[in-house]
């Protein structure tokens, strides 16, 4: 795995050739019966997994809307085939999107449909067999779930309803995959991604505080558990000790103390990352996110804040009031959902992001900043795919690209935009999102960010950048890894909070 | 002759109506659990309505996302519209006025409509990509779509049939009266292709005409903080605990 090169930029950005097979048997290792029984899914791939995948798959058209127009509404007019970031680094032509969803749309139509038991051939329908099987557990994970090609087709087919679709099938006959399942159970057994336990949490957020107090001269609390704190932090447990993720927690610590904020962490839910979607399997994603509801809940809390995560933002944002009433908004006689949203202080939003916080601050005039502390980067902004094309920020359309920019532009004084078409809502996943952030991916990983590599050394070679922020775990995560493999410096990416840690003043309180 | 065609007609409308009709009550019956509109979405039903709007009308994602195939998709879609205006005359004594103010432009749309259908075919069988992913029912449907045209385009430009009586039928089908029908040839084709396009659309792609409608990526609100959405069979798990 360690001799994994980066494929060469392409000199001008054409649509790379096809190289049919180029990806087959390369996909993750597949979970075992522990990581599968832990779950609740069969431990191993079942003797009738045929009928029942097929059943599975009844069961899902009749449950999502999204699934059952997108098997029908492609015309197969080609649209999407070049936008998704891994058929550019790959040119696997069933790393096209409309290909993915066909390796699905094949069988539907061989089970679902009439002209596909009648005249299968002709409609490209297919059997469900073990090589038809073994190719969706290949190609569904080799997606990031990332939406790229839904924005661009003109049905709003998104490949990433197709892609948990068919890992939830997979998973209900055991063929999942490690790493997510894996992930998964940590969560529910310990409490977060990373399986840190309570005590090695409140562990490291003391060192947390000694370290800022050894920087900054200043007692910047880390609290844990804390009943009848305000805002309850949900944050991806990477902020806790990966780098450079920590230093975007040190952010928003710093920011809460400027503004008098009372917060707390929670040891029951240190996790705002949700792999239930990544597995598209509804009950997973709704039992992670119940814990969130519980710890607020128990806490007392009066708002719910998000740390940088993309896709922990995506399940927040569009999710949470849906899954646990995490939001406003809900029925006077949903009692599920007022039991918590009558605690929670609907002047604000709810949940919020970390970014709509600090940005709101500004703007009030409750920060400052010494933006020459950040002279040393010069700044470009990652936006992350779940954020971009999954979530808002704020009250308008777009919130989610101008806030964090806002944020960047209060803070530093060199900021510069990638090529235009790559950022924004048309933003190119990092290559590690969607469950595929596993070293058994690692060849994926590497390929799947060469778009965004290559206009990142576009900016470097016109602007001198040295700095890539993102409000993402997983981007953070992915780039660390793989910039280096791209010849960048690892450093060179981080969070937004990290850069207005750089630059905040924090006055004696 | 027009008494099979009759019975054709018949079949394929019933097909068609009864079809179409299925495929939407289940589309409109079928819950979407999640909201998962695509982001910057509207934050109004008003901001739903004009997206919607524009992908119908002008095909905004396609705009953005490939250039040729939005043109020829274009050309061949607003052909299509004009056309079936034109159409419009065959079927209503006295002929409504902007019926008969399309006819001209109809006429000449069945040409443009026919250099959009070939250049979407060159497009499926040039392409390396798209051909890739083109299945022999996707070159058919636009062999399909081209016979309709070029049978048709024929007897606007070079073999005459006899409109008269074409209309004659065809008012007389709409009240379950059989008249004659003229006995051509590219009549014959023309009809025959236009009823298996009748009858293959609620079975094939052409689904993406009413599916546009329903795609939740394009017609859900980005309202998720402010209002609660729960389907029913998600509802299920509340009352089950908590
Ligand atoms: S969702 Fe993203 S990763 Fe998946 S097929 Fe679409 S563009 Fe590719
Ligand atoms: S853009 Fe949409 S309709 Fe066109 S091939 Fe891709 S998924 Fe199918």
């Amino acid at each position: 795995m360690a001799d994994i090169v980066a494929p060469a930029y392409r000199t001008i950005p054409i649509i790379p050739a096809l190289i049919p097979g180029a990806m087959e048997g390369k996909g993750p290792f597949v979970a075992n019966e522990k990581i599968n029984e832990a779950l609740g899914f069969p431990g191993q791939l079942v003797e009738d997994w045929h009928d029942k995948a097929i059943a599975k798959m009844g069961e899902l058209l009749s449950k999502y809307r999204s699934f059952r127009v997108f098997m029908d509404a492609c015309v197969h007019c080609g649209a999407c085939t070049d936008k998704c970031h891994y058929f550019i680094g790959t040119q696997d032509p069933k790393n096209m999107p409309v290909a993915r969803q066909d390796l699905m749309r094949s069988v539907y139509r061989r089970y679902f449909t009439l002209p596909g038991k009648l005249f299968p051939k002709l409609v490209g329908a297919r059997d469900l067999t073990r090589e038809v099987l073994d190719e969706w557990f290949n190609y569904y994970h080799q997606c990031s779930e990332c939406r790229r090609c839904s924005l661009f087709c003109p049905y709003g087919i998104d490949t990433a309803e197709i892609t948990m679709a068919a890992r939830e099938i997979l998973d209900s006959i055991g063929y999942g995959q490690k790493y997510s399942n894996e992930i998964i159970g940590k969560v529910h057994k310990i409490g977060n991604n990373l399986g840190l336990p309570g005590p090695a949490l409140v562990d490291t957020l003391e060192g947390l505080e000694e370290d800022v107090k050894d920087a900054t001269g200043l007692d910047v609390r880390f609290p844990m558990d804390v009943k009848g704190a305000e805002v309850l932090l949900i944050t991806p447990s990477a902020d806790f000790f990966a780098e450079p993720h920590i230093e975007s927690l040190i952010g928003y610590a710093k920011v809460f103390h400027a503004t008098g904020t009372s917060w707390t962490l929670s040891s029951m839910a240190s996790e705002a990352g949700n792999f239930g979607m990544f597995i598209g399997n509804y009950e997973q994603l709704r039992k992670i996110a119940l814990r969130i509801r519980e710890a607020a809940l128990e806490l007392g809390v009066k708002r719910i804040v998000v740390g940088e995560c993309g896709h922990a933002w995506r399940v927040a944002y569009s999710f949470w009031n849906t899954l646990s009433g995490v939001g406003s908004g809900a029925d006077e006689v949903d009692k599920f959902a007022q039991m918590l949203q009558k605690q929670l202080d609907h002047r604000y939003r709810q949940p919020t992001h970390i970014c709509e916080f600090t940005w709101d601050k500004i703007q009030q005039g409750a920060l400052k900043f010494d933006k020459s502390a950040n002279d040393k980067h010069i700044i470009t902004f990652h936006d992350s795919c779940n954020v971009a094309r999954g979530s808002r920020m704020g009250d308008l359309p777009g919130g989610q690209f101008e806030i964090p920019r806002n944020i960047i532009k209060a803070v530093a004084n060199n900021f510069v935009e990638m090529a235009p078409g790559t950022t924004h809502a048309q933003t190119f996943c990092c290559g590690g999102g969607g469950g595929v952030l596993t070293d058994d991916l690692l060849e994926l990983r590497v390929k799947g960010a060469l778009p965004r590599m290559e206009v990142l050394q576009q900016s470097v070679d016109e602007y001198g950048v040295n700095f890539m922020a993102t409000i993402c775990a997983i981007c953070k995560a992915q780039f660390t890894k793989v910039l280096p493999i791209y010849g960048f410096d690892r450093k060179m990416v981080g969070g937004v909070h990290q850069l207005v840690s750089n630059a905040i003043q924090l006055g004696p309180k | 002759m027009s008494t099979l065609f009759a019975i054709l007609f018949y079949f394929a409308t019933l097909a068609f109506v009864v079809g179409l009709f299925y495929r939407i009550s289940v589309y409109a019956r079928t819950p979407s659990p999640l909201k998962i509109p695509t982001t910057p979405a509207p934050t109004t039903t008003g901001g739903v309505v004009l997206r919607m709007t524009r992908e119908v009308v002008f095909f905004e994602s396609l705009f953005k996302s490939n250039l040729w195939i939005w043109g020829l998709g274009m050309l061949f879609h607003a052909s299509l519209a004009l056309v079936v205006l034109r159409h419009l005359r065959y079927f209503t004594d006295p002929v409504w006025g902007w019926v008969v103010f399309a006819q001209p432009f109809g006429m000449y749309a069945g040409i443009t409509m026919l250099l959009g259908l070939l250049g979407l075919w060159a497009r499926r069988l040039l392409v390396e990509r798209i051909r890739y992913i083109s299945t022999p029912s996707d070159h058919l449907m636009l062999v399909l779509l081209i016979g309709i045209a070029v049978s048709g385009l024929m007897m606007t430009f070079v073999a005459h049939t006899d409109v008269i009586a074409v209309k004659g039928y065809f008012l007389g089908l709409m009240h379950f009266n059989v008249q004659m029908l003229p006995s051509d040839l590219l009549l014959g084709v023309h009809l025959s292709l236009v009823v298996a396009l009748l009858v293959v659309f609620p079975f094939s792609k052409l689904l993406h005409a009413p599916g546009v409608f329903f795609s939740p990526t394009r017609n859900q609100k980005d309202d998720p903080r402010e209002h609660r959405h729960l389907s029913a069979w998600a509802a299920k798990f509340e009352s089950e605990k908590n």
